[in-house]
């Protein structure tokens, strides 16, 4: 197994001061694996970052590439590059020298580099650029060329310090799928942090949750989605409607709760799991509520709401709603099955209990 | 080891500077205050005493040269920054694209010639065979030639002219950096002019204004050539006088105590504009 | 005020008024210097004459004798360049390394020092020259008189105004560079880093090519600067003159349209030398 994997780290910690901005970390990415760090700013994925490129040393911990000990080498001489989040491409050099400069530095013939320098430069799709300057590209253009200068090297590990923050909406849509096309074609392993969701669900083969310095949750987008681990996890991917109350039993993994106005409600018990008498917060995603009308299951649980106000937005349309105090969300469906619902009226909302999880209450 | 690396490039680069500093700035000055403090009794006896200072305030002409010249140079800057203001306004405000760039170069040129020769073009203007007699007579509004060199207004025309420059390019970039959006808000919550000006474009331009002032008032004080050339008979500058006591009479300790009042005064100044101002002097020079 | 905000169309009329009277003011001296150094007439002023190039090139038999034939102000003019050069060299060697150390690291009393490196700004010209002629010369004399020592470097002359003018060029040449090296992005160093560069390559290779147009002008204006100086020069200045005290000198005396030469000659040269470090900035950028 250690043999397979590009990049591992085992009890890494970092402290400033008091704070620990890294916590223990440890973490196993296979080769030619997209692996993303999901995480809130402040969460310490770029410090994290920055112990894997050499920038920052651990106080505790080891990093190891391809079985290496990583931990003394310097940056300048670790198998790794990294794709800033501002690109920091050069900007007294052409796109050539930018892409060449690495190459350089190992000493690489020139003729060679040149040659190494075109063929990257056709396989990011900005053939002929060499002699262009940095800033008369266009945003997406650049974000390729910093890839190019880094996987001219042919790196064992390619870190990504969220390069697509500073593009715009359609840009970012369009590069996330480009980004992942390109980490296929290259079979390069990358290590991807980022604080949006989207991108990390989209382009990743392997999600790790960080909050506080620590990893919540590891997982493949489709489990994080499905399977959180912690409340922290259900609620920072994807939308979630959250109840709170108290567990009162759990049957064949099935918890029940009371809400606070004295309705009972049921979901799958997570694996982090609360005990009975103690408060519970029960999640449940927009598109797992389904309003009454349709075909309400009779396994299904159901709440009493009354009607905020409805959220227009094609495919993500939904309504507001408020039901014991709490305000839940649930998806309208476009296809003309919704009712019309007015402000103030009321509904029956009703759910699978097997897709709704309940966690212990506080946990995020 | 890396804050052994670190250790060391700090000493590498705090040599040269520390060498610069104290070599050429502090340890100079620091003798000036001490020669300030000798009286010589005769060639080869020195003793300690304030005679020096004694001197500067029982001659009159020392002091009152002293006053004038502090009370001259504030009034220089004063006139330079009305002066410059609004052109610096233009330009960074007004101007666009080409004259923009082309307006900003010209208030350079004069900083391309030395003190000396802007001062003797406005020799050549302004003397009484200068241009402005001749133009003044060829117009009939002139009997015979006049002088309009040698008076204080002529020394003023010469040290707004010096200033200009110091003035005119920090305003134009703190000026620059100002959000219009802000002068339109002024007016859309019904500010007049003055209102818009006093309120918010002078408080935003502050540190340029800062800045300039204190080049300014340090060249004026400072300068020596200006009012040496263009300047009559009374209208002497302090410079001068330090001038004179070391370069003619060879009187050191007594050239140096002046040399120590004009810096006090300078830096008492600069000191109280700042006050007053509420800037640092990192913020506004750095 | 700015675009937006309607004028009246006397007040603009007025405001362009005075920007021309500005821009008058600020260009009639030098333009009556430079057209004075063509007027052939033994002193510089109207009626106009005739155009001549005898103050540049008059070689004395005739009563004249311009600039390069002038002994005096070339090896005046010699001097200042030698002066500026040196001048150059070290305040924007200092420079960059002041810039450095107060953009790049961290120590303790740095605050403290920092407005020790601006504290020439504030020092007249004056004090200045004389500061360091009453503490060097005077150490001079000191040593010869009590051991017989003699250290001529410290009597008035070439060092001594280089020293004196290094004291406030070199403030002026950290600002510049300074101000240029806060707005280089620390993550380019760090790229270069991680591209295989060692932490003196990453200097070398990304850098000081950033900072290359600051130290350009830094340069510039150093030279400018030194050239033009008066009065922490006039202090310090020995038997070799620089050309603008042998230009006071001159004045004194009386002008001549000689002097309006060397203006001229002086105002093109600088404005050469603005030109062709301006031009080398937009090139780059």
């Amino acid at each position: 197994m250690a043999s397979e994997s590009d990049l591992s780290c085992s009890g890494l910690v970092r402290r400033f001061g008091d704070n620990a901005a890294v916590d223990h970390v440890s973490l196993n990415v296979p080769a030619g694996t997209f692996f993303s760090i999901l995480g809130p700013s402040g969460c310490g994925k770029t410090t994290l970052l920055r112990l894997l490129a050499g920038f920052d040393r651990p106080d505790e911990g080891e990093i190891r590439i391809r079985g290496q000990r990583m931990n003394e080498v310097p940056p300048n001489r670790r198998p790794v590059n990294m794709v800033f989040q501002h690109l920091a491409l050069f900007p007294t050099m052409s796109v050539g020298d930018n892409i060449a400069y690495g190459l350089k530095r190992r000493g690489v013939p020139a003729a060679e580099r040149q040659k190494r320098v075109a063929r990257v430069l056709e396989q990011v799709g900005l053939p002929g650029t060499e002699n262009r300057n940095p800033q008369q590209l266009s945003g997406g253009q650049r974000q390729r060329v910093a890839l190019a200068r880094c996987l001219v090297l042919e790196p064992t590990l390619l870190l990504l310090d969220e390069p697509l923050g500073a593009l715009d909406l359609k840009l970012r849509e369009q590069m996330k799928v480009e980004l992942k096309h390109l980490q296929k074609a290259f079979g390069t392993t990358f290590v991807y942090i980022t604080h949006d969701q989207s991108e990390a669900m989209v382009m990743s083969d392997q999600v790790a949750v960080m909050k506080n310095g620590r990893f919540d949750q590891v997982a493949p987008p489709e489990e994080l989605y499905r399977e959180p681990a912690t409340p922290f996890v259900a609620g920072f991917v994807g939308d979630n409607n959250r109840l709170a109350g108290e567990l009162i039993s759990v049957r064949e993994g099935l918890a029940e709760v009371r809400l606070d106005d004295g309705g009972l409600v049921r979901g799958r018990m997570a694996s982090q799991a609360p005990a009975v008498g103690e408060r519970a917060e029960l999640f449940v995603r927009p598109e797992s509520l389904v309003l009454a009308g349709e075909a309400l299951k009779p396994d299904f649980s159901t709440v009493q709401a009354s009607v905020d106000t409805t959220l227009f937005d094609g495919a993500n349309s939904r309504v507001e709603v408020t039901s014991s105090g709490q305000t839940l969300f649930a998806r309208l469906p476009q296809d003309g099955s919704a009712p019309g619902l007015s402000e103030g009226a009321t509904l029956q909302l009703g759910w699978d209990p097997m897709l709704a999880r309940v966690f212990p209450a506080g946990g995020a | 080891m890396r804050s052994s690396a670190g250790r060391l490039s700090l000493w590498l680069l705090l040599t040269p500077f520390l060498l610069w500093i104290v070599l050429l700035v502090l340890l100079p000055h620091l003798q000036m205050l001490r020669v300030s403090f000798q009286v010589r009794e005769s060639w080869d006896t020195l003793d300690w005493g304030l005679q020096q200072y004694q001197n500067f305030f029982s001659e009159s002409y020392y002091w009152r040269t002293f006053v004038r010249t502090g009370v001259m140079s504030l009034f220089t800057t004063f006139l330079t920054l009305v002066i410059a203001f609004p052109i610096a306004w233009y330009i960074a405000k007004l101007a666009r694209g080409r004259s923009k760039g082309l307006l900003f170069l010209a208030c350079l040129i004069p900083f391309w010639a030395s003190e000396l020769v802007r001062t003797y073009g406005w020799m050549i203007l302004l003397r009484e065979s200068g241009v402005f007699s001749t133009w003044l007579q060829a117009l009939g509004w002139a009997d015979g030639p006049v002088e309009m060199l040698y008076n204080d207004v002529a020394v003023i025309i010469g040290l707004v002219y010096n200033g200009l420059l110091f003035m005119v390019v920090p305003l134009v970039t703190t000026l620059e950096g100002m959000d219009e959006n802000l002068v339109e808000a002024g007016y859309d919550l019904g500010g007049g002019h003055f209102t818009v000006l006093r309120e918010i474009v002078v408080p935003w331009a502050m540190p340029g204004i800062v800045s300039g002032c204190i080049v300014v008032f340090m060249l004026t004080l400072g300068s020596y050539l200006t009012p040496i050339l263009m300047g009559g008979k009374d209208s002497a500058w302090f410079t001068q006088q330090i001038f004179t006591q070391f370069i003619t009479r060879f009187n050191w300790e007594q050239g140096a105590a002046l040399g120590v009042l004009l810096l006090v005064l300078s830096s008492f100044i600069v000191w109280i504009g700042l006050r007053v101002t509420g800037q640092s002097l990192r913020k506004v020079m750095g | 005020m700015i675009r937006s905000v309607p004028r009246s169309r006397l007040f603009d009329a007025l405001y362009l008024t005075y920007l021309v009277a500005f821009f008058v003011y600020l260009a009639l001296p030098l333009l009556v210097t430079a057209v004075f150094a063509f007027n052939d007439a033994p002193f510089p002023s109207l009626p106009w004459k005739g155009f001549t190039l005898d103050w540049y090139f008059a070689d004395g038999s005739g009563g004249r004798t311009g600039l390069f034939h002038d002994d005096t102000l070339l090896s005046a003019l010699w001097v200042s360049a030698q002066i500026a050069f040196w001048v150059t060299l070290c305040s924007v060697a200092l420079g960059c390394a002041n810039a450095v150390l107060f953009e790049r690291l961290e120590f303790r009393g740095k605050e403290l020092l920092y407005l020790l490196m601006l504290l020439p700004l504030v020092i007249p010209g004056v004090i200045l020259g004389v500061s360091i002629l009453v503490f060097y010369s005077g150490m001079a004399n000191d040593l010869s008189r009590s051991w017989g020592i003699e250290l001529d470097v410290f009597r008035p002359g070439m060092t001594l105004v280089v020293m004196g003018q290094v004291t406030f060029i070199t403030t002026l040449a950290t600002l510049v560079i300074a101000s240029r090296l806060r707005k280089f992005d620390r993550q380019l160093e760090e790229a270069a880093l991680n591209l295989g560069a060692t932490p003196v390559v990453a200097w070398f290779t990304v850098t000081l090519p950033w900072l290359m147009p600051s130290i350009l002008g830094a340069a510039a204006m150093a030279f400018l600067m030194s050239f033009e100086n008066f009065n922490t020069t006039v202090m310090l200045t020995g038997s070799d003159t620089p050309l603008t005290v042998a230009l006071f000198n001159r004045l004194r005396e009386g002008s001549t349209p000689v002097l309006n030469a060397v203006a001229l000659f002086l105002m093109v040269a600088s404005a050469l030398l603005a030109l062709l470090v301006t031009r080398g900035d937009t090139r780059k950028s």
